[in-house]
């Protein structure tokens, strides 16, 4: 079969001459499968015509030293709400006329008026019954028979099988009966075509109730896709107008106004702003935007006009690859469920299987009119029989579980990150940037020998301008804000661990640890005594010598994050032992986990050893999750059980772990885990009732009640039941829909 | 008498059918060398629902939904982690890395459409 010719549009960035478009159709020209590709030198676009796929361009063009993405049309929701719309009044109209039929004809049964077959006109009353069924089938239930067939012809069976051989089976005997009532023993002259035509009808209607259901644990998604503005307003040759989103392209100056959302990401221009982020990051506050500062699609702009650049368009945008997470992950589906899946691939034929078995008892040991026995139990089995509801009940809980998540900022990447959650032990948190606010500031300065602090500072700041430790910033920053002119600095050394040395103003500095100033010989007095009680209460203490002379101390911390308290000690209700890890001194290390309230404290762990922590607590028998930075941390969050990313604002690291946090709180930790919790446990209650439904409502179909109550199970209960029970799954998934993460809020 | 063997004859005949034909036996494969391979998503099957397909190179199945029910809405590569949602009238492509010989089944969400990418 030949495939059909595509038509893909790039937006191309980096060109500067129309040698770049020769360049740029050239290497989209030699890509095997391309027809025509033409570059539009002033929209920076490129039209490609052909069989290659968008990524293949993608990756040619930036061969050729281009930066290129894919145009798309965004979807238009409002169009495939209308065509769900559609088909819902569709199943609604076909449950309706097959009830037309059905029910008068179930009702006049129940008050034993329908005519005897052995009467003429009865004969004639059933025959004109058998058509109009047959109509109602053809109908109503046209797509379960040519579902079936086509399903049988590649030797699959599926749900349209079960519901085809059981309303077919049921038809053909009853038209048997009604054409030759004379070969039909007397007793098993019934007919079943009520059966068949409210069958049909509860299923339409089953399935028009799991549609809308359905339709309701997608929410997340639609929410994030709403996020995603139709129009950007572009800015070209001084002229400003509005136009399509697709049409925005790399590079491209776009004018955003109080209010209005911004269409793709960017760097700010021209002009300063106040932009709400908390759609995306959960972060309460709007950001401050200047000149050089990154923007985000999606996010409000609450302040002032600004022009940015777009530097990110499509599906590479920071919200476009929030909602293809989301989506993959609510694919995903975690190991407990794929019993159920294995259970689902052989679950028809089985079922089939049963059924004829189910036939074959009742016609050797059954009552007497065997055959209509027979034929009534088998059509039960058929129908009660329900494997949807099987394959249904994991992957539509993950669906509302992982949309959930994506409400409080939380990016879910696989269904396994979710069961694990369940299974913790343990939480370990890296200090830095995770409990604390990861941005030290100076604390407290102790001088000595006549030294004041503005010198000891400015002399401090001048070694360590140049220096890219986080401590460093701190002092850096401090004699920036009391406005200190630095001196330059020579013959700069630093050594890992210990401090730095340099030559100020012919002086040499030594700035650093105690054992720095101890290995230089340098006497430090009481100092390391008052250096003891500033560590303990979680302040970094730093030495400063001039020419082997102490001159003080510098206390550098970082404050704990308001709400990581009240963050662990929800971890702790949720049964979680919390372990702190860090690279700083034990006590100062030991001085945070006391005022957070964390369990154990691992301290003095060089970054590239927290894997190794993490996999000892692993050895002791802990389920451990890693909280950390997505990027510092990632061997430590991959060795965890769950690894979870703290990330901050839009900042997002989304292919570094399990769980991704956009906001930088601990807060959303407890959030996932609970989250989490709540969707295995909803996952295990749909598994539960999915197969405790189909395990006991086959045997009852069967008839397994008869020898000992005299009760068979009613054909038309056990439609109403199939029709019900995936309407049950999803209804029981969209309860986590409104689960509450926080008791107060 | 001869009723009774003959009912019961059939229906051990049909247990037989059942598994043969839904277990034990399969259509032949289409082989297929144009990417990307288009598969129509409709009336509760895949069609083509299996493929052949050279090892050693990209794949790029291009879905085709037009069963509006929900049952079609998504397709999945149980073994790869590979998922995608399909709108209904709209063609999706997925694109996946070569894979090693080996048979590769996609379903819906349900499990009851199927199909099977076969590497060779």
């Amino acid at each position: 079969m030949m495939a059909e010719q595509q038509h893909i549009r790039l937006s191309i960035s980096g060109m500067s001459c129309a040698g770049c478009v020769a360049t740029v159709e050239g290497a989209l020209r030699a890509v095997p499968g391309v027809t025509e590709a033409s570059v539009n030198f002033a929209e920076h676009t490129a039209e490609v015509f052909g069989l290659a796929p968008s990524q293949t361009l993608l990756a040619a063009v930036k061969a050729a030293g281009y930066e290129a993405a894919e145009l798309k049309g965004s979807e238009d929701q409002a169009v495939k709400e209308a065509a769900e719309m559609a088909h819902y009044r569709r199943l609604l109209r076909k449950a309706a006329v097959a009830a037309i039929v059905g029910i008068p004809l179930f009702a006049a049964g129940l008050m034993g008026i329908l005519p005897s077959m052995a009467t003429a006109t009865g004969r004639g009353f059933w025959l004109a019954a058998g058509v109009a069924t047959a109509l109602v089938m053809a109908y109503a239930g046209g797509h379960f028979f040519v579902g079936a067939w086509k399903a049988l012809k590649i030797h699959n069976a599926n749900m349209d099988t079960l519901i085809a051989v059981g309303t077919g089976s049921a038809w053909v005997y009853s038209m048997t009966v009604a054409l030759f009532p004379e070969r039909v023993p007397s007793l098993a002259q019934h007919a079943y075509f009520e059966a068949a035509a409210v069958i049909i009808a509860l299923i339409n209607l089953g399935q028009a109730l799991e549609m809308r259901a359905r339709g309701r644990t997608s929410e997340a998604i639609r929410r994030l896709i709403g996020l995603q503005p139709k129009t950007a307003r572009i800015v070209r040759d001084g002229q400003e107008r509005d136009v399509p989103i697709a049409e925005v392209g790399l590079d491209q100056t776009l004018r955003v106004r109080p209010g209005e959302r911004l269409p793709v990401d960017g760097l700010v221009i021209e002009g300063r702003s106040n932009v709400d982020e908390s759609m995306l990051s959960g972060e309460a506050l709007p950001v401050e935007k200047n000149v050089g500062d990154e923007v985000v699609g999606g996010t409000i702009n609450v302040s002032g006009s600004f022009l940015y650049q777009a530097k990110r368009i499509g599906k590479d945008t920071v919200l476009a690859q929030i909602i293809e997470m989301v989506r993959k992950a609510q694919s995903a589906k975690p190991a407990i469920g794929r019993l159920a899946d294995r259970v689902a691939a052989v679950f028809v034929p089985s079922v089939m299987i049963v059924a004829v078995i189910t036939f074959l008892l009742w016609y050797n040991f059954g009552p007497q009119p065997v055959v209509s026995f027979a034929i009534v139990t088998t059509m039960t089995v058929l129908i009660i029989a329900c494997p949807c509801a099987l394959g249904l009940a994991t992957p539509i809980s993950i669906m509302v579980g992982v949309g959930k998540a994506a409400e409080y900022g939380i990016l879910i990447r696989n269904g396994d990150a979710l069961q694990q959650a369940g299974k913790l032990t343990a939480v370990v948190l890296d200090k830095t940037g995770t409990v604390t606010e990861g941005q030290p500031a100076v604390t407290h300065m102790i001088t000595v020998n006549d030294w004041d602090e503005h010198d000891m500072l400015r002399i401090a700041a001048s070694v360590e301008t140049g220096s890219e430790h986080p401590l460093a910033a701190a002092v850096v920053e401090a004699a920036r804000k009391r406005q200190l002119e630095t001196a330059v600095c020579d013959a700069f050394k630093a050594v890992a661990g210990r401090g730095v040395q340099a030559v100020v103003a012919g002086k040499t500095v030594l700035f650093g640890n105690r054992s720095w100033m101890e290995d230089n010989h340098v006497p430090l007095g009481d100092l390391p005594a008052q250096a003891e009680v500033l560590a303990r209460e979680a302040q970094t203490p730093m030495y400063l010598a001039v020419d082997g002379k102490s001159a003080g101390l510098i206390a550098v911390a970082d404050p704990v994050k308001a709400d990581s308290t009240p963050a662990i000690q929800r971890l702790h209700a949720l049964g979680l032992k919390v372990i702190m890890i860090s690279g700083d001194h034990r006590v100062i290390a030991e001085a945070v986990a006391r005022q957070v309230g964390a369990d154990e404290v691992i301290a003095e762990v060089l970054p590239m050893d927290k894997a190794d922590k993490v996999a000892a607590l692993q050895a002791r028998g802990e389920v451990v999750a890693m909280v950390g930075d997505g990027i510092n941390d990632a061997p430590a969050l991959a060795q965890a059980d769950v690894g979870y990313a703290i990330g901050t604002g839009t900042d997002v690291a989304i292919e570094s772990a399990d769980v991704t946090l956009m906001r930088g709180s601990l807060h959303g930790v407890a959030d996932a885990i609970a989250i989490s919790r709540a969707s295995v446990r909803n996952i295990k209650q749909n598994l539960f009732g999915a197969f405790i439904y189909n395990v006991l409502g086959i045997p009852v179909a069967a008839g397994a009640l008869y020898p000992l109550f005299g009760v068979l199970l009613n054909p038309m209960i056990a439609g109403a039941a199939m029709a019900m029970s995936s309407v049950t799954v999803v209804s029981n998934a969209n309860r986590l829909r409104w689960f509450k993460v926080r008791e107060n809020g | 008498m001869m009723a009774t063997i003959a009912v019961n004859g059939a229906g051990l005949a049909v247990i037989g059918l059942i598994v043969w034909w839904f277990w034990l036996s399969r259509p032949a494969a289409r082989r297929q060398d144009d990417i990307p391979i288009t598969i129509v998503a409709e009336d509760g099957v895949y069609s083509p629902a299996y493929i052949e397909i050279g090892r050693d190179r990209p794949i790029v199945l291009r879905f085709l939904r037009k069963d509006p029910s929900p049952c079609a809405a998504k397709v999945i590569f149980t073994e790869l982690g590979v998922s995608a949602d399909l709108a209904v009238g709209e063609e999706q492509e997925v694109h996946l890395n070569p894979q090693p010989p080996g048979e590769y089944e996609f379903v819906c969400e349900m499990h009851m459409y199927r199909g099977v990418l076969s590497v060779k």
